[in-house]
């Protein structure tokens, strides 16, 4: 069992609050992404796991013991750092085999264990080479080959793949996925890209200002943001947040009249997903007026405001508007997210 | 600019060339002729007399020894200094300012202090006598204590050029970026593997410029063994010296000279061999 309990975690810098009070469970075999904005604590809450740093407050267990004082090397996992920390006074094969022989692996073992991890990423050509001598797309891959090479219960990766090309980083985190998959690794992801946590987590944990925002599957934090930081970060384009009038606790949408949470005062937020309207015509609609119409392939990217405050929405690639028209919009009311003006929080992760 | 007048930095080069060759070459030129001429014809009088005099085979024996005893004892220590000045936060300047002190003392004036230590009416003595543990003055600079007296050197030595083969250290370590030793860490190497593993090869060019510079400075040891020893620890620099000004005969003085230069010269390529520093393996 190795599943990782963050209780109540805070670190400080000096004066400075790197994280105020963080704590989150991820159970065995789980892989949880931190997805947050650059500064918001990830590398610290991963160091703090890992041994590196130590916790201002509060506790880490690891398999429901406690690490708190233990060396990083006696937590039985492994990193991969975001500055990759690829050594360079060896050879790219004597990275990859290093925790093997510090575990005093045999030979054939080493031979194994380091072909496997340099075929999943495509590092075979490489294993003769100085790190130096690579690029840095290539040196990213040997940390995570490192990694990879020790089979660990417990993998800590920081943004382990923000140096590849687009297409190799997808092909990558498929294959990283499907191996920590069937080998039950317990894994923390730190990335910057949301698709990427979207794609590969079990959970998400959004992290903002050295707190955690909320944790959930990737489809509710999409869908049911908790916070308003939360709706905007994820999702492109990220959650229109517009302020209503709210009459007998309703607010009128064109011409619908939908139920806002008991708690709403005199305005709300309505939390709307870019693509949960339908095109629709006024004034059963809610209207818009369209400033920029942008033909994306895919789908149709509108630029406009609602109620004066500025939002995107996306429509079917086969609707035809035009910059400067205005036009009617049916929202899907399942798909809406009421969010208290004050607090930025949604109701119902309020009352939760 | 420079493609347009290619002497310019010829130019800005020729004083510093013109005088090193004026007080370097010339004289280095000079001696080598005294030492391999006699009577103004080439001669190999003065090797030969160099050779068969009785203090030859001592001296040489004595530098090397001395050297092999002081060099790796002082990278040891300045390692150990400096990673464990690595380790501190605050305090760490005047920590590093204390023990550069030696650094700032001639080595005549520090073979002094040990003399002043050491002597038979010195501190060490007293001490010893207040503790009980002698009975009378006891001398350990005198030729009847060889060991004594070469331990004594060695101390001095050690005491004197430590320092400045810590400053290169902790300038090496310094320069290993501390996610290396953490990623070591991570993946299981306790203290001594990523000492072993991690440090040492990353500050290898700090660890050969040391060696070189120390190695050098041991086979030119003279000042302090004078001091403590006088002519009763002959050393190679000493016979130098004393065939110089006593003898007044400058041919051997010049044998002598010669003779160090090429030790030294040899030491210092086969470090440069033995510690091949690739570019290519550093950080
Ligand atoms: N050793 C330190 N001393 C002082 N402040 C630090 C230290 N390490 C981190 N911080 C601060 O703590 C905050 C969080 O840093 P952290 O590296 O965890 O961010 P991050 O979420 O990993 O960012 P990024 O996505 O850019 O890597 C930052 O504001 C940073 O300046
Ligand atoms: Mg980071």
């Amino acid at each position: 069992m190795a599943n990782i309990v963050i209780d109540r975690v805070r670190k400080s810098f000096g004066a400075f609050q790197a994280l105020k009070e963080v704590s989150l469970t991820i159970n065995d075999g789980e892989f949880v992404s931190l997805l947050g904005p650059s500064g918001c604590g990830k590398t610290t809450l991963l160091r703090i796991i890992a041994g590196l740093e130590t916790a201002s407050r509060g506790d880490i267990r690891i398999g429901d013991k406690s690490v708190i004082g233990l060396a990083p090397k006696d937590r039985g996992l492994a990193m991969v750092f975001q500055n990759y920390a690829v050594f360079p006074h060896m050879t790219v094969y004597e990275n990859v085999a290093f925790g093997l022989r510090r575990q005093k692996a045999d030979e054939t073992r080493v031979k194994a264990q380091v072909a496997k991890a340099a075929g999943l990423l495509h590092i075979e050509q490489y294993l003769d080479r100085y790190p130096n001598k690579l690029s840095g797309g290539q040196r990213q891959r040997v940390a995570v080959a490192r990694a990879l090479a020790v089979e660990p219960k417990v993998l800590l990766m920081d943004e382990p793949l923000s140096n590849l090309d687009a297409l190799l980083r997808l092909e990558m985190r498929t294959e990283l996925k499907t191996v920590l998959q069937s080998a039950g690794t317990t894994t923390i992801y730190v990335t910057h890209d949301q698709t990427e946590a979207m794609g590969l987590s079990d959970r998400i944990a959004v992290m903002h200002g050295g707190i955690v925002e909320q944790v959930g599957s990737p489809v509710d934090v999409y869908n049911h943001p908790a916070t308003r930081f939360v709706g905007g970060f994820i999702g492109n384009p990220p959650m229109n947040f517009i302020k209503v009038p709210v009459s007998n606790g309703k607010v009128v949408v064109g011409a619908d009249h939908l139920p806002v949470p008991r708690e709403a005062g005199a305005e709300v937020v309505l939390g709307l997903r870019g693509e949960a309207v339908e095109l629709s015509s006024l004034p059963q609609g809610l209207e818009m007026k369209v400033r920029v119409a942008e033909p994306m392939g895919s789908h149709l990217l509108l630029t406009g405001s609602i109620h004066d405050q500025p939002v995107r929405v996306i429509l079917p690639a086969s609707e035809t508007v035009k910059n400067g028209d205005t036009i009617g919009l049916k929202l899907d009311s399942q798909r809406i997210t009421w969010l208290s003006p004050e607090s930025g929080k949604s109701y119902s992760a309020e009352m939760a | 600019m420079t493609q347009n007048r290619p002497w310019t930095p010829y130019l800005l080069i020729l004083p510093s060339v013109a005088f090193l060759a004026l007080l370097f070459i010339v004289p280095l030129v000079q001696t080598l002729w005294l030492a391999v001429s006699s009577d103004g014809s080439p001669s190999l009088d003065n090797m030969q007399r160099m050779v068969a005099d009785i203090n030859f085979t001592n001296s040489l024996r004595n530098t090397f020894l001395l050297t092999l005893a002081v060099v790796p004892v002082q990278i040891a220590i300045a390692l150990a200094m400096g990673t464990m000045v690595s380790k501190v936060g605050t305090g760490r300047e005047t920590i590093l300012w204390i023990w550069t002190i030696p650094l700032g003392i001639s080595d005549l004036a520090a073979g002094l202090v040990w003399l002043s230590i050491l002597q038979n009416t010195g501190y060490f003595n007293t001490i010893l006598f207040s503790l009980g543990l002698i009975e009378r003055q006891t001398g350990w600079l005198s030729y009847q204590t060889p060991v004594a007296l070469f331990f004594a050197i060695a101390v001095a030595e050690i005491w004197r050029g430590t320092a400045i083969v810590m400053v290169i250290i902790v300038a090496g370590l310094n320069q290993v970026p501390k996610e290396f030793k953490e990623a070591a860490e991570i993946f299981g190497a306790g203290p001594w593997t990523r000492f072993r593993k991690i440090t040492l090869p990353l500050i290898r060019p700090a660890l050969q410029s040391a060696l070189i510079l120390r190695t050098v400075l041991a086979f030119e040891v003279f000042a302090v063994v004078y001091a403590l020893g006088g002519r009763n620890f002959p050393v190679l620099v000493g016979e130098a010296y004393n065939w110089q000004n006593q003898n007044q005969n400058y041919g051997v003085a010049a044998a002598y000279a010669v003779l160090i230069m090429i030790i030294s010269l040899s030491a210092t390529l086969i470090y440069l061999k033995a510690l091949k520093v690739d570019p290519e393996r550093l950080p």
